[in-house]
This record gives C-alpha cells, structure tokens and sequence, in this order.
C-alpha cells in the first residue's frame, strides 16, 4: 500500500491537459497488494485537494441552499396540508377530495425530494473537491495454494468424520433425509380440493335437473344484473344481444365460482342467416341462440358481438367465432367453438333444457 | 490519516462499533472505494431504489388492505360503487383510495415504482448485455438479475391482482386458463393455486395466498438477491467503459465517500421524486372506474401492466387452429402452452446461458473488467438487438387492439402483420445491426489509422487540394484502440496434424464452425503509429510517449 | 485540445463537420438527445394518429321549417341511397348499398341524423361520427356575444331540431319501430348508477371500454368512444334501442327503460367525474400507463443520471 496507488493530482476526466496524469500500466504495487489483500481503500490523494474558485464556490453554495430551503418549505407544505387542510370535515371523503388531496400531497412530496436531488447533485459537482482516484482491481481467484490447501483440510475432515470409510452410516443418513424432504410437499395436500368433475358440469345442468324433478322442462334464463327471465317475446330484436343467467344461481352456494362458469350470451341471430349445428336443429328458438360466454381459449368473457358479421369476439386474445355457424372459430388463437346451450320455450319463457353438452372454458388435460 | 481527528459524536459510535466489531477495518477499506462514473451505470440503481420505494409504500398500504374475499357491499365514500357487492379486498383498496388520505397516493406511488422497477431492470440488462458486463467474472450476478426480473414479474401480476377489481380479475382468469392447459398436472395445479375453482375457491383462499406470496416471499427473495448482487458488485468492482486509467488491473473514478454517496443519494431522491411526480399527477390502476370483479364483464383493452404483455402478445398472435391436440383422450392446447413457454423461454434461457455460450464458442475464459463498445462485438450486439425486437414485437402485439383502435387499422390485419413480423423482423434487425457496427469498426479504424479530418485543406506545392488528417484525441483514440480484433482460431490440426481437442467431435466442429461465424467479420483497429505517415508535420505521438498537449 | 499549430488555421474551411462533432461534445448535447427523441416520439404518434374526418358537408341552411314535412328532406338527403320509398337499395350485385328503413323507427333515425353519421359521405362498415350537415346540426354553438349572431344561431339550431323531427316523424310514419326516447327517460340524475355500471361492464364494456373511450372491432371498424361530451344522453339510449352499425340491439324488454337510465346515469356520471389521480392517461389502462412509465419515468431518469455523472464543470476550478 503506497500513494502510487493512487495518484496524486489525477486530472478531471475532462481535462486532457495540463497536469500530470497517470498512464494506463499496471501499478508497481501489485505485488504487494496480494500480501494486503484487502488493502482495497486508498488513501485520500495526498496532494492537495482541486481548488475552488472561490467566488463560483460561494455562488454554487447559495443555490444549493436555495434548493434545500426550497425543499424545506415543500416538506413543511407536505405536513401543513397534511395536518391543516387533508382533515378538514372528517378527513376524505370522495373523488373530489382524493384529487385534491392527492395533487398537494404528491406535489410537495415531489417537490421536496427533487429540489433536495438538485441541491445535492449541484453541490457534488461544484462543491466537492474530491479527486477522481485509481484503485487496483484484483483477481478474484484465491491463490493456488490457499485452494489446495483448503482441498486438503475438506477431504481431511470428510475422512475424520468417517463419512466417506462408513458406507452404512453414509447411506442411512441419505435414507432418513429423504422422506423427509418429500413432507413439505405432503403438507401442501389440501391446498386445494381434486379437480374431480368440477370442471365438467356447469350450474345449468344442475338447475335444469332440479327443474325437471319439480315438473317443469328446463331452467330459465335471467338477464346478468337484473335477474329479470326473458320471455321470448322479450328478447325479440335481430341483432339482440344480452348475457344470461340460469334463474337460482344467485342463492346457490359459492355463487361466484357458479357464475363464473355459468355465464352465457344469448344472441338474436336473423332467422335466415342462422345455420344450426347437425343434430342441434331444435337447440334455437327462431335464431334465439345461446353460447357459452367463457372463452375456449384462456376463459376470458367472449363478448364482443357484431351485429353485422355476426361475430363473437373476445376483447383479450382476438378469439372469433361465428354466431351463425355453431360459434365455430373463424380467427384468433382458441381452437375449440363455444359450447352452446340448448334452449326451450316454457310458458312463453326462454329456457334452458340441459347442461353444455362438453366443458366450457379453456382446455385441459382430462377433457378429451 | 488526516491531522485533524474526528469530532466526538462521530468517534465514539465509531469507536463502540469497532471494539466490538472491528468494523474500522471493514470502514477503512471501503471508505474510498471506487466508483466509474457513466451514466448508464445508474440504471440498475433506479431499480433498487424503486424497490426501496416499494418496501416503503407497501408496508403503508398493508395497514389498511384486507386480503379477504368475503363479499361485503360497499358503503363508503366513492358513490358510484354504493350499495354494490364485492369482495372485501376491493371495498378496501377504495378505502385506501378515497378516505385514508394520501392513501390515493401511496397506491400510485407504489405502482409506478413497480413500473419503473421492472423498466430500469430491463434497461439496466440491456446495458450490461450490450457493453458485455456480464462476462467473467461477473456472470453470476447477471443469473441473479435475470432472476430477479422474473421474480419481478409474478410479484407485479399478484400485486395488481390484489385490488380485486375487473382488470386483475381478468388477469386472473387467463392465469387460470393458462394454469389448466399444462398437461397432465393443469387442473391440478390450478385447483391446488385457487384453493377450488376460479375465482373464490371453496374458501375465497386465492387473495390472501397471493397477499402472502406478494408481500413475504417474493419480495423477501428479491431482497436476499437484491443483497447477494449487491455484495458481488462491491466485491468484484464496477465495470469500467473503456477509457484512460481503466484496465483489468485497475479503476478510475470518484471516491465512495463522499462523492458516490453523494450522487447516488441524489439518484435515490431523484428516483423518489419521479415517481411521487407521476404520482401526484399521473393517474395509474383507477380500479374504481375498472369496477368490482364479475366474471362476466369485461373489457376491450384489457391489457396488463407492461411486463407481461410479451405474454398477452404472444397468446394473441398464436394461430388456433391445428394446435389443439386430443392425443388417446387426453387435451393438449399447444395454442396456449407454447405462446406461454416458449417466447419467454427464449428471451430469458438464452439471456441466461448466453455468457456460457460466448465463453464456449469464443474459448474466451479471462477476467473482463473494460467494457466492450457494443460495435465491437458486432454478432452479440446484433443478437441482442434481434432479442429487442423479438420482444418488442410481442409486447406491441400485446396492444394490438389498442393500436387497432387509435390508428383505424383492421385487427386482425394487426395479429397477421405480427405474427410474420415476429419471424422477420429480428433476422432484418441482426443483419442491419450487423452493418451499422462493421460500419463504426471501419470508421474507428479509419480514426485510429490516419486520424480525423482536421477540416483543414491544404494545397500541395503542385496546386492539388486535399484535406488534413489529425491524430484523434487521446481520449477518443483511447476508447477506439480498446477494441480487441478477432484473434485467429487456434489451428484446427496441429504439427503432426492431430485435431486440437477443442476441434472434436460434432461439437468440436459446431464449435469451431460459430467461432467462424462469431469472428469472421471484424474489422482490425489499429494504430498505424508516425511511419505511416500522417501528412502532416506535427504529428502528436499516438503511442505511449508524452504528448504536446496545447490549450 | 489537441491541435495542430496555428499557421495552419488561417486555411481553415469546412467547418460543418467540425462543428457538429463539437456539438456534439457540447455537455448538455446528450440531454438534448434524449430529449428529442422523446419528442420525436410524440410528433410521430401525433402524425400518425388519424384525426377525426371532419366533413365539411356543404348543404345549405335555407331549409325552411316550413312544416312540408320530413318527406322533402328525405327525399334531398337519404332518398339517393335508401330508395325514394326507403325500400333500400343494392347495388348490381345484389350486395345492399343502404337498407331499408321502413321499421327502424324515429329513434334510429335522430340517432343517425343527430350524430351526424347520416346523411353520410361514403357508405362503409363504419359510418363515423361527424358534425352533422348545417340541415341537421342541433349541436350548434349559440353563444355569441352579438345578439343578432346568438339569434341567427338560435334559429338555425331550433330549425335544425325541427327538421329532425320532422324527418324522423316522417319515417316512423312509414313503418313504425322504437320512438325517440323523452328527456325525462334519460335523465342521467334519476338513473341507479350502481346497476348501471354493473350493466355497462357486463353488455357495453368489452367493446366501448370501462370507461367508455371505444375500442378496437374487426375489420377496421371500432366502437365509438362514449366519453366526449357531444355523445348526449338521448343518442345513448337510442344506440342502445337500435342497434346502430354493428352494436347489437338491446330492446326495451330485455334491459328495461330504467336499465337503460341507469347506464346513461352511470356513463355520465363517469366521464364527469374528475380523475382523482391526475391526468387519467386516457383512461385506458395499462397500456397508457406503461408508456408513460417508460417515456417519462425512465426518461426523467436517464436525465438526472446524465447529468449525476457528466463531467464536473471547468469553469468552477482555479487555473
């Protein structure tokens, strides 16, 4: 460790004249560092330190203080709105107050912060008179004899312990720690239920099951947020379009998760536009036709419905199907149509007769 | 030491510390340590300062957050909601919002520091990648960065998931549906992740498991790597860019204490002050307009936060049809996994086996501590330059609606323009990236050969014109002879015409032949030095001598 | 510097180069750069962002409101494409170039006429919205500081509300349908604002946006953003009634009179309401936002962290 570490008088990095500068070579003291390993700080540059102009330095110093004044006064806003304003009439209540609030809170927050960054980052390059310096980076091996030495005493405790001469205790040991590495994972069982056929039914199919014990043909449908049913002469516009419910679901148990499959759009498509699928020939009434608003693709809601091109879109990834023709997929990345849903008339009311015929929503592995 | 020994009130904590601790030493040794000053070394430092930031307002947000999905009907402040069903995790992130005061701002503190989190990570990777910090021996922290960056991403998806409201809830529901497709395990997964289906589980479990996952795990991995890739850097030292006084042997610039402190607390107070800017007036996640999950609303621009729109985007360009394989009863949606795995697993695999390749294919295994010029390294640069516009291209296609929507153009004529762009546009990037950086090597050579153009015409004693040449600066010459030109390959036989053991085998030739690819173009960069006549009569000597240095 | 001796700068020409490069060298020329492209940025999406067509229809303001009914400024405005008996028309083809209007009703009709969608320029998927033709303009600024201006105005605009009257009186007298909505239906006031937004983000949503700013359709087409102030609370209710273009109907019986007023209530009272937040970036979510993490966080970052780390000032040091 030697001032030749280091140079005295290093230049400004932008200053490419005039005074004395070191030249990129090894210094003379590396050698020695191995021996002072850790010798990393320098020593402050022994000569003196860059000197100020004076009158530029008194200069610097005022604004600086200007902005820590500046920084003061937004800190001192920062409480006194805090305190003096924000609580007014029992504190906030509503956007107008929250704007208000959130525009003077965040304003003197901002405004502290960044005139105490502008005062310190003015007094760093104007007032502080710290050189740059020159340190010695070292190789980040050890030395080849610390590493065979350190090999030696590892293999020397590996043979004191006994564990590499006494294969039984070796092998034991590796026995009993298995298991018990498999218990956390044991533990995590009842995260969560088994998928079971949870996926495979829908609230529908329950519902129209329940209907059918009680007499009736199948369950009705009700509009999503007013849970009014829909007759069929309700929903009688072409181009209508609305998302529908099976009546009940609202009181069933973890009505959420339920809605979440169950959720369906029943779209009026023109009866002489309308295609139905082979063997669903009954599933429409006059074009009245209801699919599954769960996309195929990752389960977003399949929502976006055109009345001219009689698309259904879904808003995240683009999947297309065609309304028309069974919801088959006509662009965008799902593979699999909407499941439709078969409906019915009861009492002048749209029902539904049965559950989807398949899983609705995304695929996965068991769903064939 | 200074002759002026040191007040009382800093002696004696000093003191206490050391007798106890032996601390001085460690202080002694740090105290000046030293750090290269550029600007883009502080673009790693926006990202643990908006850490910092986060631990800060979140801990704030937690008083007041209820990670509860019990259904309660809101009756505060916000009178568009009143009288609404939701859960309680919403109806507490409004409270935050309209009735805590400077709750509002805490929440869009915290959200634009997550923003700018993962944006100065990804800069700062860029940085690094592109001037070749990453090379021995530093490899180790660029994993650990990598790492962090993925980690970054799950903790933003849980973060905004958290709110409850029906943009996360979306978010939430293609978590699920991408859950489900793994094969074989899928439904099982997402039964064991949501506690039951989707969204409440059979105990509304998922809020707080992610509550959990949001604010202690995740966040205390980060801050363990944060701590592990700070203690490397300080130990190994910063990388230098190429310039006077920099080399493998030793660093350059201003002392830790107290002009580093000083610049990176004024960093620290500059990232703060950003982010409470936009904060303050820069309205992020309004989740009272986006409304209380239902999982039958949705939507158009639903989008996520920026950092997972790679995913969106590449889930909306994968075609559909023909990627959905039914194979002996059992459903495997390759339209989902492989948009899901496989962009991302390019991107961050190859970022974090990309130094072990270079090592391997160039057979360079020494100590790296001078940064490369991006331009010198023409083939990684343009690799990374490709990866940029790969990832580009999938996080624009990610706000293909978006874009649809503002500039009138058909969508899907967005997702076909994508989906081969994808494809095209990284090999046009390499290959102009290629050109550009050949291009600047020529032109350094040129410099480092005869010199700039001094914009001096002189007139030949025959009446011919022609234009001076000046040596460059020292500086500039500096920084354009740090290039290392492409060493020859080792020779594929030697004397007696035994192949090298490098050269064996299929991957001796396959690494051989990348070598070949990775070197062929190279531009040499050298100082012609005085004999090769700069034309003019006061040549400054480009070498090693002392140089007449004019102001 | 480094520089050659002075007998050699009297044949100094060609400066230019030397000029950039020292410009380049200039302490706040990175600042500039950074900043510029950040302004780059903005005029590119400024020049590339379509601006709204503003057809400057050239009709003529004389229509007398001389009560010669709407069948005369049918016959003027819509008969060319619908058919002198607003039968629709098609082309060679057979591929319809207008339909037919007889059933669509007055609703649709004020709807179309008020939003200036109709008459229209040029038939298409998407007929955008526009400021109606002086004929039709009920939109019309009335308040001048001269009198005789205001009243002029005035007139012009009662006009204007009668001749959409009578056009649409006209037309539903031909084949019936949904009539024009009364103030007091879409008063926002009286709406249930907590339903209407339950409503809103599960029927109108996932086309028009949370917030109502529109959003992308197939083919080039979008739905219109709801939020400008000229979308009035009657055109809403009407959009919703008929279906207009590709919307999809939603009749009075499947979302009642007072589910329409609760998602008008609920549409108003969002875009009146202040972002309490600052600027709402456009209320359109992420993607906004991250542009703005990026261009001005990260920008104002790269700032400060440029002139953190530029060279110390030269001027500040004895020499």
């Amino acid at each position: 460790m030697s001032d030749n570490k280091h140079t005295a008088g290093s230049p400004e990095p932008r200053e490419d004249g005039g005074t004395g500068r070191v030249v990129g070579t090894p210094s003379p003291a590396k050698g020695e560092s191995l021996l002072a390993k850790d010798g990393e700080g320098a020593k402050p540059p022994a000569g003196p330190a860059t000197e100020l102009d004076e009158k530029s330095a008194k200069n610097a110093e005022r604004v600086v203080a200007a902005f820590f004044v500046l920084a003061f006064a937004a800190s001192v806003g920062f409480i006194a709105y805090y305190i003096g304003w924000s609580g007014r009439n029992g504190g906030m209540h509503g956007v107008v107050r929250a704007r208000e609030s959130n525009l003077w809170l965040g304003g003197t927050l901002a405004l502290a912060m960044l005139a105490m960054a502008f005062g310190v980052t003015i007094w760093v390059r104007r007032l502080m008179t710290s050189k740059p310096i020159i340190q010695e980076r070292h190789e980040m091996a050890s030395p080849a004899d610390t590493r065979a030495a350190f090999e030696a005493d590892f293999l020397e405790g590996a043979e004191d312990s006994g564990i590499t001469k006494r294969p039984l205790l070796r092998r034991t040991l590796l026995l009993a720690a298995a298991p018990l590495g498999l218990a956390p994972l044991v533990l995590l069982r009842d995260l969560g239920p088994l998928p079971e056929k949870r996926l495979r039914s829908t609230f529908w199919g329950e519902a129209v099951k329940k209907a059918k014990a009680e007499g009736k043909q199948g369950v009705r449908l009700v509009v999503d947020g007013t849970n009014a049913p829909l007759k069929v002469s309700d929903f009688n516009s072409p181009g209508g379009m609305i998302t529908v419910l099976p009546e009940g679901i609202e009181e069933a148990p973890e009505a959420a998760n339920e809605i979440a499959k169950a959720v369906t759009i029943l779209i009026n498509v023109p009866a002489e536009q309308f295609k139905p699928v082979k063997g669903r020939e009954n599933w429409h009434v006059n074009g009245v036709v209801a699919y599954s608003k769960i996309c195929t693709h990752v389960g977003c809601p399949a929502a976006l419905y055109e009345q001219t091109t009689h698309h259904i879109l879904c808003p995240c990834h683009q999947s297309t199907f065609d309304a028309t023709d069974g919801a088959k997929v006509v662009f965008g990345p799902a593979h699999r149509p909407l499941p439709q849903l078969p409906l019915g008339v009861e009492d002048g009311y749209l029902i539904a007769t049965d559950d989807f015929p398949e899983p609705i929503g995304p695929s996965f592995w068991e769903r064939g | 030491m200074s002759d002026a020994s040191a007040p009382k009130a800093v002696s004696g904590p000093l003191n206490f510390l050391d007798e106890r601790l032996g601390s001085t030493n460690f202080f002694q040794r740090n105290v000046k340590k030293v750090f290269p000053d550029h600007w883009s070394f502080m673009l790693g430092e926006i990202a643990l300062y908006s850490f910092i930031i986060l631990l800060l307002t979140g801990t704030f947000l937690t008083l007041w957050f209820h990670p509860s999905m019990e259904e309660v009907v809101y009756n505060g402040s916000y009178t568009k909601l009143k009288g609404v069903q939701m859960s309680d995790a919403y109806s507490s992130a409004l409270h935050i919002s309209f009735d805590v005061r400077g709750g509002l701002l805490m929440r869009q503190i915290h959200h634009w520091a997550a923003v700018l989190f993962m944006a100065s990570i990804l800069a700062h990777m860029l940085r690094v990648f592109f001037t070749g910090a990453y090379r021995k021996p530093r490899e180790l922290n660029w994993l650990i960065g990598i790492n962090m960056f993925i980690l970054g991403m799950l903790e933003g998806l849980f973060g905004y998931s958290l709110p409850d409201d029906l943009l996360s809830g979306t978010g939430l529901r293609i978590t699920q549906g991408v859950t489900e497709s793994i094969p074989l395990v899928g439904t099982y997964i997402y039964m064991f992740l949501f506690g039951g289906e989707f969204p409440t589980g059979d105990n509304g479990d998922l809020i707080p498991r992610l509550y959990s996952l949001h604010i202690l795990l995740i966040p205390g991995v980060i801050l363990g790597l944060v701590t592990a890739h700070m203690m490397i850097m300080w130990h190994q030292k910063h990388t230098a860019m190429p310039s006077k006084n920099q080399s493998n042997e030793q660093v350059y610039g201003y002392p830790f204490y107290p002009v580093f402190m000083a610049k990176t607390g004024a960093y620290f107070l500059f990232t703060f002050g950003v982010v409470a800017l936009l904060g303050a007036f820069a309205q992020i996640n309004p989740i009272w307009l986006f409304g209380p999950y239902d999982p039958g609303a949705i939507s158009s621009g639903s989008q996520p936060d920026w950092y997972m729109g790679v995913l969106e985007g590449a889930l909306r360009l994968m075609p559909g049809q023909g990627t959905e394989w039914v194979i002996a009863g059992h459903t495997i949606s390759m339209n989902v996994l492989i948009p899901a795995l496989v962009p991302l697993g390019i991107v961050f695999g190859g970022a974090m086996a990309w130094p072990f390749i270079e090592q391997w294919i160039t057979g360079d295994k020494r100590r790296h501590d001078i940064n490369d010029r991006p331009r010198n390294a023409p083939v990684r640069t343009s690799i990374g330059i490709a990866a940029v516009t790969f990832y580009g291209l999938l996080w624009l296609a990610g706000a293909n609606d978006v874009l649809a929507d503002k500039f009138h153009v058909s969508l899907f004529g967005t997702t076909w323009f994508f989906r081969f762009a994808i494809f095209i546009g990284p090999v046009i990037a390499y290959i102009i990236t290629k050109r550009i950086c050949l291009g600047l090597q020529r032109k350094d050579a040129a410099i480092a050969g005869h010199g700039v153009e001094a914009g001096i015409i002189v007139m030949a004693p025959d009446g011919g014109f022609s234009e001076k040449h000046e040596p460059a600066r020292e500086e500039e010459l500096i920084k354009i002879l740090s290039k290392e030109n492409a060493r020859p390959e080792a020779p594929a036989t030697d004397a007696n015409g035994i192949p090298a053991p490098s050269q064996k085998g299929p991957m001796g030739h396959l690494r051989s032949r990348l070598q070949r690819a990775m070197t062929f173009d190279d531009i040499p960069v050298e100082e012609h030095g005085e004999e090769h006549g700069h034309d003019d009569d006061h040549a400054v000597g480009s070498g090693s001598g002392p140089k007449q240095l004019g102001h | 510097m480094i520089r050659p001796t002075s007998n050699d700068d009297k044949t100094r020409t060609g400066i230019s180069v030397k000029r950039i490069t020292a410009w380049r060298r200039r302490p706040w020329a990175g600042y500039a750069v950074v900043l510029a492209a950040l302004a780059a940025i903005a005029g590119l999406y400024a020049g590339f962002s379509p601006k709204t067509d503003r057809a400057e229809a050239a009709g003529t303001a004389d229509a007398q409101a001389d009560l010669a009914n709407g069948r005369q400024l049918f016959n003027q405005n819509c008969a060319s494409c619908h058919g002198l008996n607003a039968e629709g028309t098609k082309d060679a083809k057979g591929k319809p170039i207008a339909p037919s209007l007889l059933g669509v009703g007055a609703a649709s009709v004020d709807f179309q006429v008020s939003t200036g969608r109709m008459p229209a320029m040029n038939p298409g998927a998407q007929m955008p919205r526009k400021k109606p033709i002086p004929l039709f303009d009920t939109e019309l600024k009335t308040d001048y500081k001269e009198p005789e201006k205001r009243e002029a105005a005035e007139k012009q605009k009662a006009a204007a509300e009668k001749n959409i009257r009578d056009l649409s009186g006209y037309i539903a007298q031909l084949g019936g349908g949904p009539s024009i909505p009364t103030s007091d239906q879409v008063d926002p006031t009286k709406g249930d604002v907590a339903l209407g937004g339950k409503l809103f983000r599960t029927n109108c949503a996932q086309c028009h946006n949370f917030t109502g700013q529109g959003g992308a359709l197939t083919g080039g087409k979008y739905a219109p953003p709801l939020a400008p102030k000229d979308v009035t609370p009657t055109q809403m209710y009407e959009a919703m009634l008929t279906g207009p273009q590709a919307m999809p109907v939603f009749n009075d019986t499947t979302l009642t009179p007072q589910d329409k007023q609760a998602i008008i209530a609920y549409l108003v009272q969002s875009r009146d309401e202040p972002n309490p937040g600052g600027n709402g970036l456009g209320r359109i979510g992420p993607v906004s936002e991250g542009l703005a993490g990026w261009l001005i966080g990260v920008g104002l970052m790269v700032l400060a962290a440029m002139w953190i780390t530029a060279k110390k000032p030269k001027k500040l040091k004895k020499s």
